[in-house]
């Protein structure tokens, strides 16, 4: 059984076309601008099978049309990768496209197995710099980045993503040398940059946490579009969420 | 090079729909090749948004003739200013100047001059109150006590029995394509066709061709005012449009009904427009100056309200319905550069709600047609639309117009008789306290059984509810056939029968509101536990839930089956009577903008809603209660059968741009994927808003009008009025950054 956080069903940012987007329960990271601080927990959520979702791609194949499918995003997917392996093999199986979106933190053979069912992975690489990749998710981004190179290496498609945290996340040379780190990478099909955004925040106050980035200004125009030029040096393709 | 109409049945008898069948081009391309607002369309709009501009600043009204009562002929002719005018006619001599249409109701006339700080002229009121009578007079003789009371309790409310019913859609198209001389002739043969044992039937129908040749003439005599001959056919484009807006300009001076759709002319249109472009007469420029110059009329078109009337319907509308696109059955498709250019005019004259431009949407439209319907949506919001595969299969038919929102009606050989609609809500209310009014403690079903438990149990309330339901229905029959034999004796509406075949086939409509509350009260009461808290008098003044159940809105079958069954079953017991004239009874879940008065009017419910909250608008779920995204929410409404629900299923989506997708091609490929997904689910219609700016200005300074306007970023969704006002600003500022 799958532990699911919630359902949403015209996803139209997480992948390509109208997709189901499944919310995982529970995440291994902790991120500074997390905006979905209740899918973290492990425990909770609601338990859902397969089939179940199955069914409501079903009720939704009309919407997709040629390019929609289903996604499933978090908290982070990967913790429960041998669930949904099983579901993805389902998914194929009846024909809809399959999207996960990750922080790619695990690599062992159960999420390799998961990665040979999926048609795209939306892989965020918060940060190039270990030091400050620690700082904002307390975690290394030193999997994530082998996570990258096994999904170039299988050839296997990918949009990469970058949140834009002013004070965090904006240095100049390491968006820069996360550019140069990803630019010779043939699977990335396009680069998405979302500006941190405060619409999260609400939920720090109903769970009573404290938001560490309560005082955080959000991008201005200007620096979005700085990091847009940066990026637009290194990718064909960049967009903004 | 002269090029001749194909010839067609249509030469010998009255056939629009042949005319079409035989002469249109469909038009596969895309938008390309456009034009902007002409220097004279540009200069006369400047003026009429000046004008608009006053009429809002006086306070929605800005000038009333209160001494003529309107009709065809009434008024001398009005212009803007003559010189820019390409297509002529006003309702009155001047631009914006609301006439009186007292046949409806003396009273309302009356009091609608004084709400905007004018006297109705004495002369009138004396001859309306001690010689003539009106429908709204003659249908107040007819009622019932029965009747009286569920009009002023608001289970039956929205009656269409003090101004015009409206809804019916007169082929105007048939005054440029025939001219009104070969019209009038049509009209002489069925009279005379019209005899036999003179019936009281019979008469009426003899008296009211004997009206209808009156009319066509007094339009003549209209157009002849302007300086044109319309005796004949329309020898041009602009003659077409000219002549056919002549047929629509009488109806609207003779009547003040609260929808009045102008049907499908886009396509007609066309042939002309590209019959004279073939024969170098007309440039591309020329063409939509011409479609643009009759928007600008269109919008200009007013009608005398009580300030009263906007609780029932807000923003003084019009409904000026025009429907464009679809398919033929034969399988083309019926998109031509003119469905284009009305669409254009969206741009070139900036976006507006009239007229009501209805797409009928096709899954075989072709894709650039579709693509550009969507650009447009997210521009203006300013397009609805609807399911022509599944109207056109059901109907087997393929040129009808929408009448008013969502209601299909077969151009020149249906009519609708309106019939505003009853409260569902407010019906579960009287089933649950033994047929009393929750409000008023009057009794208005007799014969229902109390509910013995507090805890309400499912089965018991379902069988007090059906016989409520079936009760109620036959006091809507009754008074819906009352107001109809009033309205067609009283305020016959000659100028738009004229322009319709003389044998007809009739619907009436009827309506329901408050479905999705009565959905999830009853799946309250089955699912959840529901405690029904009672006063003194055993009244209900509120309901205690506790425990979780299923919510419309969410595709889930526990509840939706609920609802699908409702509007079956209130279907059904419609049909068990007998309806004025041998019109068919017809059903819609539409409620406009009258979902807030049907919730003031109705007591708490078993759903959780407390007393005097709003409805949710036409089939929508109630705000905030769909929490599975939109197309949970439109799948629930999708599963409503439009078979027993033939007057329309109105739905109604609002998303802010970014929510559709990042860019501008993303956001157009999801719209249509949207719109192609929900009407392959056999849904009926669906409103789109694409909110802008300024909407969401309006969200925050009034917060309980929006209650459902969501907000949509990557993985993250909030309801907007939920978020303190610096994120509120914060939101203003992301959404609509420019996308990259």
């Amino acid at each position: 059984m799958l532990r699911v956080h919630s359902i949403e069903t015209f996803g139209t940012h997480e992948g390509p076309g109208i997709r189901l987007v499944v919310f995982m329960q529970g995440c291994n990271f902790y991120c500074l601008y997390c905006h979905n601080p209740d899918t973290r927990p492990l425990k909770g959520g609601t338990e859902m099978s397969s089939e179940e979702i199955i069914e409501l791609l079903k009720k939704q194949k009309p919407y997709f049309k040629d390019k929609g499918g289903l996604t499933i995003s978090g908290g982070e997917s990967l913790l429960q990768r041998e669930e949904l392996l099983d579901l993805f093999k389902k998914a194929k199986k009846a024909g809809f496209h399959t999207a996960l979106d990750t922080n790619g933190s695990i690599l062992d053979s159960d999420a390799k197995k998961l990665l040979e069912a999926t048609d795209l992975v939306l892989l965020d690489v918060k940060h190039i710099d270990p030091v400050w990749h620690q700082k904002v998710t307390s975690a290394s981004n030193a999997p994530v980045l082998q996570f990258a190179k096994y999904l170039e290496e299988n050839n296997i498609p990918m949009w990469l993503r970058y949140v834009l945290v002013p004070g965090y996340t904006d240095q100049k040379e390491f968006l820069h040398k996360w550019g140069t780190h990803f630019t010779q990478y043939k699977n990335i099909e396009r680069v998405e940059l979302l500006p941190f955004h405060t619409y999260g925040f609400y939920k720090y106050k109903e769970l009573g946490i404290e938001n560490p980035l309560e005082d955080c200004p959000i991008p201005t125009k200007k620096q979005v579009q700085e990091v847009v030029d940066i990026f637009k040096k290194y990718f064909k393709e960049v967009y903004v969420r | 090079m002269k090029k001749a109409f194909q010839k067609g049945e249509w030469e010998k008898v009255i056939d629009i729909r042949d005319f079409l069948y035989h002469n249109l081009t469909p038009y596969d391309n895309g938008p390309q090749f456009l034009k902007g607002p002409s220097k004279k369309t540009q200069e006369l709009w400047k003026i009429c948004k000046g004008l608009l501009k006053k009429e809002f600043e006086a306070g929605g009204v800005l000038d009333i003739d209160t001494k003529t009562i309107s009709t065809v002929t009434s008024h001398k002719p009005g212009y803007i200013k003559k010189n820019l005018e390409i297509i002529v006619g006003l309702q009155t001599d001047e631009p914006l100047k609301r006439a009186i249409k007292p046949y409806g109701g003396i009273r309302m006339v009356e009091q609608a001059c004084e709400d905007y700080g004018k006297k109705l002229d004495m002369q009138v009121k004396e001859l309306f109150t001690k010689y003539l009578k009106s429908h709204n007079e003659a249908i107040f003789d007819a009622y019932t006590e029965e009747i009286r009371k569920y009009r002023s309790s608001g289970v039956i409310t929205g009656l269409p029995d003090n101004y015009a019913r409206g809804r019916i859609i007169g082929d105007y198209r048939r005054v440029a394509l025939y001219g009104i001389d070969r019209l009038i002739e049509e009209k002489k043969k069925d009279h005379s066709r019209k005899t036999g044992p003179m019936t009281d039937i019979l008469i009426r129908e003899r008296e009211e061709i004997g009206e209808e040749i009156h009319a066509l003439e007094m339009i003549k005599e209209m157009a002849a005012s302007y300086g044109f001959d319309i005796s004949k056919p329309a020898a041009s484009s602009k003659e077409a449009i000219q002549w056919t807006y002549f047929g629509y300009l009488a109806a609207l001076k003779e009547q003040d009904g609260a929808a009045m759709s102008l049907g499908s002319v886009s396509g007609f249109f066309d042939i002309y427009i590209e019959k004279d472009i073939a024969e170098r007469l007309l440039t591309e420029d020329e063409a939509q100056e011409l479609i643009d110059q009759f928007i600008i009329k269109l919008r200009l078109v007013r009608q005398l309200r009580m300030k009263e009337y906007d609780q029932i319907y807000a923003g003084d509308p019009t409904w000026l319905t025009e429907s464009l696109a679809g398919m033929f059955i034969d399988g083309r498709h019926k998109v031509t550069k003119t469905s284009y250019r009305f669409l254009q005019s969206l741009y070139n004259l900036g976006a507006a709600p009239e007229p009501n431009i209805t797409v009928l949407w096709s899954e075989k439209l072709p894709q650039k047609f579709k693509e550009f319907c969507a650009k447009v949506s997210i521009d203006t919001s300013s397009i609805q639309y609807e399911n022509d595969d599944l109207m056109r299969e059901i109907a087997d038919f393929d040129d009808y117009g929408i009448s008013c929102c969502v209601s299909q009606q077969k151009n020149g050989s249906q009519m609708q008789y309106f019939g505003a609609r009853a409260n569902l809500a407010k019906v579960l209310l009287l089933a649950i306290n033994q047929g009393k009014d929750e409000n008023a403690a009057v009794t208005l079903v007799p014969g229902i059984n109390p509910q013995p438990e507090s805890v309400l149990n499912f089965d018991k309330v379902m069988k007090e509810y059906k016989k409520t339901l079936s009760y109620v229905a036959k006091v809507y029959v009754n008074t819906m056939n009352i107001i109809h034999c009033m309205h067609d004796k009283y305020y016959f509406e000659r100028a738009q029968m004229a322009l319709l075949d003389t044998d007809l086939d009739r619907l009436m409509a009827f309506g329901i509101a408050g479905l999705s509350v009565v959905a999830d009260s009853l799946s309250a009461i089955k699912y959840a536990k529901a405690t029904a808290i009672r006063d003194g008098d055993g009244i209900t003044r509120d309901f205690v839930i506790e425990g979780d159940f299923p919510k419309y809105g969410n595709d889930d079958d526990r509840v939706d089956s609920i609802a699908k069954e409702l509007v079956d079953s209130f279907n059904k017991e419609l049909n068990k009577h007998r309806i004025y004239r041998g019109a068919t009874p017809t059903l819609s879940i539409l409620t406009i903008t009258s979902n807030v008065m049907y919730g003031k009017k109705t007591g708490a419910t078993p759903d959780g809603r407390k007393k005097g909250e709003p409805f949710a608008p036409g089939a929508n779920p109630m705000h905030g209660r769909d929490t599975h995204g939109a197309i949970a929410s439109l799948n629930s409404v999708a599963k409503l059968n439009y078979l027993n629900a033939l007057d329309g299923i109105s739905n109604t989506f609002s998303i802010v741009p970014r929510a559709l997708g990042a860019t501008n091609n993303e956001q157009i490929e999801n719209l249509v994927a949207l719109l192609d997904g929900y009407f392959h689910n056999k849904a009926q219609h669906l409103n789109v808003n694409v909110l802008n700016k300024e909407t969401l200005l309006k969200a925050m300074e009034h917060p309980e009008e929006y209650p459902s306007l969501v907000i949509r970023v990557s993985g993250y969704a909030v309801n907007f009025v939920k978020l303190s006002r610096e994120h509120q600003q914060e939101v203003l500022a992301r959404t609509f950054f420019e996308s990259m």
